[in-house]
């Protein structure tokens, strides 16, 4: 199991998600997780090797480093993007269960004219509407839940995001206060905003998504609303209609380009 | 070798599982080996170059390595999600058993291969305990060899050859501490899915028994039981294959309700 494997994993809930949300997924895995593993890994390499006391005190310097890193820039972040990763197993989960009843329905034979085969069933994007509509809304909540969460420990953590080159610390077996150099404060400084900012990102992304979703639904239920105003007697027939009209567009529109509306 | 072959293998058992066990599939895929692979091994990377005594005595760091950590944690950890893991291809191989079985004969002999009735269902239940006992078993052996989950800064030794009590310094203790809480909080967690695993097969076992019981004594024809090969539900021997009914019983296409006795079929 690796990154790669939480990829296919979360790949897979690409089809069914919003343009936003196939935007977030992609600054997840380039930005994020693949600058983690090709850069930040390596920069955080050396951590504790290169970390140095002005003492020849035995055990001073693992004193000092679990004090001031209790834990790892480069293991928060990895725990970071699991923890927001993992809210997007919820929609698969759900969207996995849907097409199972779907397909005990198809071979009951109820829904024969919406679907060719099995396959058909497999292949087709699976609106969000309904209980999904809650599932993807709740899942992106848990995102930006867990992103803010995770911001906001590391700031308290490190007492900002910017890294000294020099730290001073006098705990026991210290035999006073003593300087202790980090190695490449420079170069972490740098990943770690690097990191924020996509972090932040896509945290914004996030936010639009849910107002995105929020408004569809507005609008849509305002729209319906209207539709029975002005015609009572054929309200429900035109509502049908139109999810009729929005299943049939949709369904060319991803023919043609592969996004959603 | 590597934990993808692990993988591959599990994701195999999937199919085969009921939703809970895919629950608990996913949680161990991502936040046990995920986490594993990506961060913890990491942590305890360089534990003995790291672990430093306050002593210039040649051999008494190695000594008190030793002696605190006689095995590391990241080592059981690891054994610990292999032995956790493998029950589940106990339910793999069933399914293959029953796929020669049937190739040998060159006939169906049961519904679907993954419907879990008869043997399967024990296999399923069997491969349930062993995770769970495991789970516990390994939890235990944790709290015991290092006195708790947490690991300190500082340890005192005395053994030799350090010629007196030394302060010796175990490199990155709270971030170790950390990942060691979370192995234990998901091991829980993975205990408790397995307990209610448990519970609901055993339970729709002894509802579908007590339906059936019920039915019967509302038929005076032959009861639906023993299309499945039961002579009397409750009894601890296992449900007989449906090859061992009498020639009076269709047994080609059995209906759906016997069929999924035991539990809900999975289909993919």
């Amino acid at each position: 199991m690796d990154w790669g494997a939480l990829y296919k994993v979360i790949g897979g809930v690409n089809k069914h998600s919003t343009s936003i949300g196939k935007v977030w997924i992609t600054v997840i895995f380039i930005f994020r997780v693949m600058i983690l593993v090709v850069a930040a890994q390596e920069v955080w390499g050396d951590e504790q090797e290169d970390f140095v006391c002005n003492t020849l005190q035995p055990g001073c310097k693992n004193v000092c480093y679990d004090h001031f890193f209790p834990v790892s820039h480069i293991r928060l972040w990895a725990l970071q993007l699991i923890f927001v990763s993992t809210p997007a197993l919820l929609v698969a989960m759900h969207v996995a269960y849907y097409q199972q009843e779907t397909t005990r329905k198809f071979r009951r034979g109820e829904k024969k004219n919406e679907f060719k085969d099995l396959e058909d069933i497999k292949k087709q994007k699976v609106h969000i509407e309904g209980a999904l509509w809650w599932t993807y809304t709740s899942s992106i909540f848990f995102r930006i839940i867990f992103e803010a969460a995770f911001m906001y420990v590391f700031y308290f953590l490190y007492s900002g995001y910017h890294l000294p080159w020099v730290l001073k610390c006098g705990i026991d077996p210290c035999p006073n206060l003593v300087d202790c150099f980090i190695s490449r404060p420079t170069e972490k400084t740098v990943f770690t905003v690097f990191m924020i900012s996509a972090s932040v990102i896509c945290m914004l992304l996030n936010v639009a998504e849910l107002c995105y979703l929020l408004l569809k639904v507005c609008f849509r239920s305002s729209k319906r609303a209207q539709t029975q105003r002005n015609h009572p007697n054929h309200a429900l027939k035109e509502s049908k209609q139109n999810e009729m009209n929005e299943l049939i567009s949709d369904s060319g529109q991803n023919a043609i380009t592969g996004f959603p509306s | 070798m590597s934990w993808m072959l692990l993988r591959d293998l599990l994701s195999g058992a999937n199919k085969y599982s009921t939703g809970i066990g895919r629950i608990w599939l996913a949680i161990v895929f991502i936040f046990r080996l995920l986490v594993y692979i990506v961060a913890a091994e990491h942590v305890w990377k360089d534990e003995q170059r790291e672990f430093e005594c306050n002593i210039r005595q040649p051999g008494c760091e190695n000594v008190c390595f030793d002696y605190f950590f006689p095995i590391s944690q990241i080592r059981l950890w690891s054994l610990q999600l292999i032995m956790v893991s493998t029950p589940s291809l106990l339910v793999v191989l069933h399914v293959a058993y029953r796929e020669s079985r049937e190739k040998r004969h060159r006939k169906q002999l049961y519904v679907s291969l993954g419907t879990m009735d008869g043997g399967l269902w024990y296999t399923y239940l069997i491969s349930l305990i062993v995770k769970t006992g495991f789970e516990i078993g390994f939890l235990v052996l944790f709290y015991k060899l290092y006195n708790g989950f947490s690991v300190p800064f500082l340890m005192k030794c005395d053994l030799k050859p350090c010629p007196n009590t030394v302060d010796c310094y175990i490199s990155k203790p709270t971030e170790k501490t950390i990942f060691t809480f979370f192995l234990v909080i998901t091991s829980c967690l993975c205990i408790m899915l397995n307990f209610t695993e448990l519970s609901l097969l055993i339970l729709r076992y002894f509802i579908k028994c007590c339906l059936q019981k019920h039915s019967k004594t509302f038929k005076s024809s032959v009861c639906e039981c023993h299309s499945l090969g039961y002579t009397e539900c409750g009894e601890t021997r296992a449900p007989q294959l449906l090859q061992n009914h009498g020639p009076s019983f269709d047994t080609d296409i059995p209906p759906k309700g016997e069929a999924k006795l035991l539990c809900d079929t999975e289909e993919d």
